[in-house]
């Protein structure tokens, strides 16, 4: 691509964020209220709406998992034996491991052999090729709110659409492709950058890393790949938008990021599942390297099908999300909204290799009737002046029980770090639980590494002050934990924010009274 | 509009109300004053719905209906405004968020359609004018950080922006002032209309300088003990409340 066009780009990107600075609070407030009705009523008609199936034609491999079922899945995906072999080393590897038990988490027996681990919706055509998707899958994420033709779509947007274990279809590719940027999903990456996705696959998140990353590394699917060549700042945002649809079928996404030298990228992601009193297997690796001066921001609303009221069903999400920091001045910054899954095990983290890097993390993670959430994340300095910031903001209602857990890493060359966190409980009701567990080691002793936590419960006299002006104890209570969570909603693209304030209205509903 | 008859009341067993008869009409303020602890902020409470003190006997009706059936915000919406003698703080959540909320809940009883952003915008720029407010209120979160005298302000802003029939107003005066009090008196009196009544409840006469009551009563020991035109708070100004106390106990020795 000429390097007009890329300026082209990157005037788009500061135009679009001059624009978005320049809103005074107030605004965007408003923006975001636009929909209020409707979010009114999808507070009091809905739990999750999400819960769907459709109905499509699925190519399943048999339950169980052995050595054939990983040769199977890499020769599904007709992938080079290099990759094959990573494959096999992680599952031999899984097999000598065991499931870590020292999260806060009460986690029922899981039968891996008692799991689909490849099922792909029937295609007549490839995926990510220009031709016509499946009417029905097109429907799915047109329900989903995900249109996949580029034509419809929010504007600024690319997405990759996973369906259970395949991509489905990328939007954009070729306007990317343009600017340098690759997007496509993982299995187009190994086929057409193997060695790109060679050489970085693995470095950030080694497949013996921990139990789950090692299931995931053996049996691991589809997922997206994003490059960002040197200089260029991605002028829309990426998505990834991840849907369970089959049953009794484990999801195992990878996603890898790559920021070049002086790049950057907003990369969002979305999760569904339709309801199921079943419980559902999700183990996902997210790997991001950011080379010198890069930064990426990287958003997740995850929204799985949490399960029913009695706690019946519902997604058990196991997660490995680590970012390098291997450039000097490099960034990454992680935000999360967490309403979904009736289990959550996720910690993204941050190595600060390079000198001046920077790591962030903001946490919204809701949990309500019978949920479990073990969140939080690892901020590792190892360079010189670098800087990280943790603000996390838990949640709970119902039955549920609520934990963060971090750690703070001063690694001793690591002069001049800093370390800011800042742990909020909010608590609804007298049944449900919230834990902090924050770990700090410290090994240079010019390091500045601070702690905050609150635990706060929403008070009756705040409730009854909004109903004395008119607004229901429901509403009130989504008026108060929408406002406890602003600091990280608004960290969020803002087409993002609008429904990740629904969500948490949504996942609420019924916890008063 | 309101009508009190023999309403009794007790907060944790203890009675705080014994029988209290109170008519206000439209177009009416009304003052109520009594020493501490005589049941004023209860009276007001009751009237809001608020549940920690328990009605043991008595009717309230307002505009014909039984108030004491009414959700708290069943009442906002039908007009029954509380101005907070301690306004809550409710940290996260902007002013201007949740005034837009409570308006657009109060015209969605009414069944009108909610206001556009920016015709709210005007009607809060407009209504902010009424008590001098900071313009800057709006991004902040309710309450939250405000002095004592802003906190009452944006009680009696609140007021503006609701519209209420029935202002009750639970000592709005105390922690402000002289030029708070001179501020939020006029505000409460360009508020003043022939279709709105007005509870004020207060200790002192000062208030009543600026707004001046149609009815004073004297609240005493859970009891109206004496009802009077705007001389009546000046007669307790000058002797305190003790005479009141004395007559008020007498009258009880001969029950």
């Amino acid at each position: 691509m000429a390097a007009e066009g890329r300026k082209e780009y990157n005037v788009a990107v500061k135009e679009r964020l001059r624009v978005w600075r320049q809103i005074p609070e107030t605004e965007k407030y408003q923006e975001m209220e636009k929909n209020q009705d409707q979010i009114l009523n999808e507070v009091t008609s809905g739990e999750y709406k999400y819960g769907f199936y459709s109905d499509i034609e699925i190519e399943k491999i048999p339950k169980g998992l052995n050595e054939n079922t990983v040769r199977i899945i890499s020769e599904k995906k007709g992938e080079p034996g290099w990759l094959l072999e990573f494959r096999l080393k992680a599952f031999r590897h899984w097999q000598t491991m065991k499931m870590p038990t020292w999260a806060n988490l009460t986690i029922p027996e899981i039968d891996y052999q008692d799991i689909v681990y490849y099922a792909a919706p029937k295609q007549s055509k490839p995926a990510g090729s220009n031709d016509e998707i499946d009417p029905e899958l097109k429907r799915t994420f047109d329900r989903l709110g995900i249109p996949l033709e580029e034509q419809n779509h929010l504007a600024g947007i690319v997405v990759d659409a996973v369906m259970d274990s395949v991509s489905v279809k990328t939007t954009f590719r070729e306007t990317l492709a343009e600017a340098g940027i690759i997007f496509c999903s993982f299995s187009d990456a190994v086929k057409d950058y193997p060695d790109l996705v060679r050489k970085h696959m693995g470095t950030v998140v080694p497949y013996s890393d921990n139990f789950f990353a090692a299931l995931n590394s053996a049996v691991f699917s589809d997922g997206s790949f994003c490059y960002i060549p040197k200089g260029v700042r991605c002028p829309m945002e990426l998505s990834t938008y991840f849907r369970i649809n089959a049953a009794n079928t484990g999801q195992f996404e990878r996603t890898l990021i790559i920021a070049d030298e002086d790049s950057y990228v907003s990369y969002l992601e979305g999760c569904t599942a339709p309801r199921r009193d079943e419980n559902q297997l999700h183990a996902a690796i997210v790997e991001i390297i950011t080379e010198k001066n890069a930064e990426v921001k990287y958003s997740t609303v995850q929204n799985w099908y949490p399960g029913d009221r009695e706690g019946r069903g519902g997604i058990f999400n196991f997660v490995t999300k680590r970012g390098l920091c291997r450039g000097e001045n490099s960034k990454i910054s992680w935000t999360q909204v967490e309403t979904g899954s009736a289990i959550t095990w996720k910690y993204p983290s941050c190595i600060l290799r390079g000198d001046n890097s920077s790591g962030e993390f903001y946490s919204v993670a809701v949990t309500n009737n019978h949920q479990q959430a073990d969140t939080g994340t690892k901020m590792i300095h190892i360079g010189k002046n670098t800087r990280s910031i943790i603000v996390s903001k838990g949640i709970s209602a119902g039955f549920s029980q609520n934990s963060y857990r971090g750690l703070v890493k001063v690694h001793r060359k690591a002069s001049g770090a800093r370390n800011f966190s800042q742990c909020d409980s909010l608590l609804l009701g007298d049944k449900c639980g919230a834990h902090t567990f924050p770990y700090l080691e410290v090994d240079n002793l010019s390091a500045i590494v601070e702690h905050e936590a609150t635990t706060s419960k929403i008070g009756e006299d705040q409730i009854f002050y909004c109903n004395q002006r008119g607004i229901s104890t429901e509403d009130a209570i989504g008026l108060i934990v929408n406002g406890y969570a602003k600091e990280i909603i608004n960290k969020l693209p803002m087409e993002f924010a609008v429904e990740a304030q629904k969500l948490l209205q949504i996942s609420l509903e019924g916890s008063v009274g | 509009m309101l009508n009190i008859n023999n309403l009794k009341a007790a907060i944790n067993g203890k009675p705080i109300l014994k029988g209290i008869n109170l008519v206000l009409n439209a177009g009416e303020v009304h003052a109520l004053m009594g020493p501490n602890g005589s049941g004023k902020s209860t009276l007001a409470a009751i009237l809001a719905g608020r549940e920690f003190a328990k009605v043991l006997e008595g009717t309230v009706s307002y505009m014909g209906k039984d108030l004491l059936e009414m959700p708290p915000e069943e009442r906002s919406r039908e007009g029954i405004f509380l101005g907070f003698q301690y306004p809550t703080e409710i940290p996260g959540v902007s002013m201007v968020n949740f005034m837009k909320t409570a308006v657009n809940e109060h015209r969605k009883h009414r069944g009108l359609e909610p206001l556009s952003a920016s015709d709210f915008l005007r009607i809060m720029r407009e209504k902010k004018e009424l008590v001098e407010i900071d313009s800057k209120l709006a991004s902040r979160s309710v309450n939250e950080g405000y002095s004592g005298g802003e906190k009452k302000k944006n009680e009696i802003f609140q007021m503006a922006m609701l519209e209420p029939r029935l202002a009750i107003l639970d000592e709005t005066d105390s922690g402000l002032d002289i030029d708070a009090l001179r501020i939020v008196a006029n505000g409460i009196n360009k508020l003043r209309q022939p279709d709105r009544a007005v509870l004020v409840i207060t200790h002192y006469q000062r208030l009543l300088d600026y707004i001046i009551p149609d009815v004073v009563h004297v609240l005493y020991d859970g009891r109206i003990v004496k009802s009077g035109d705007r001389d009546l708070a000046l007669e307790l100004e000058e002797k305190g409340y003790d005479w009141i106390k004395k007559e008020a106990d007498k009258s009880k020795v001969y029950e």
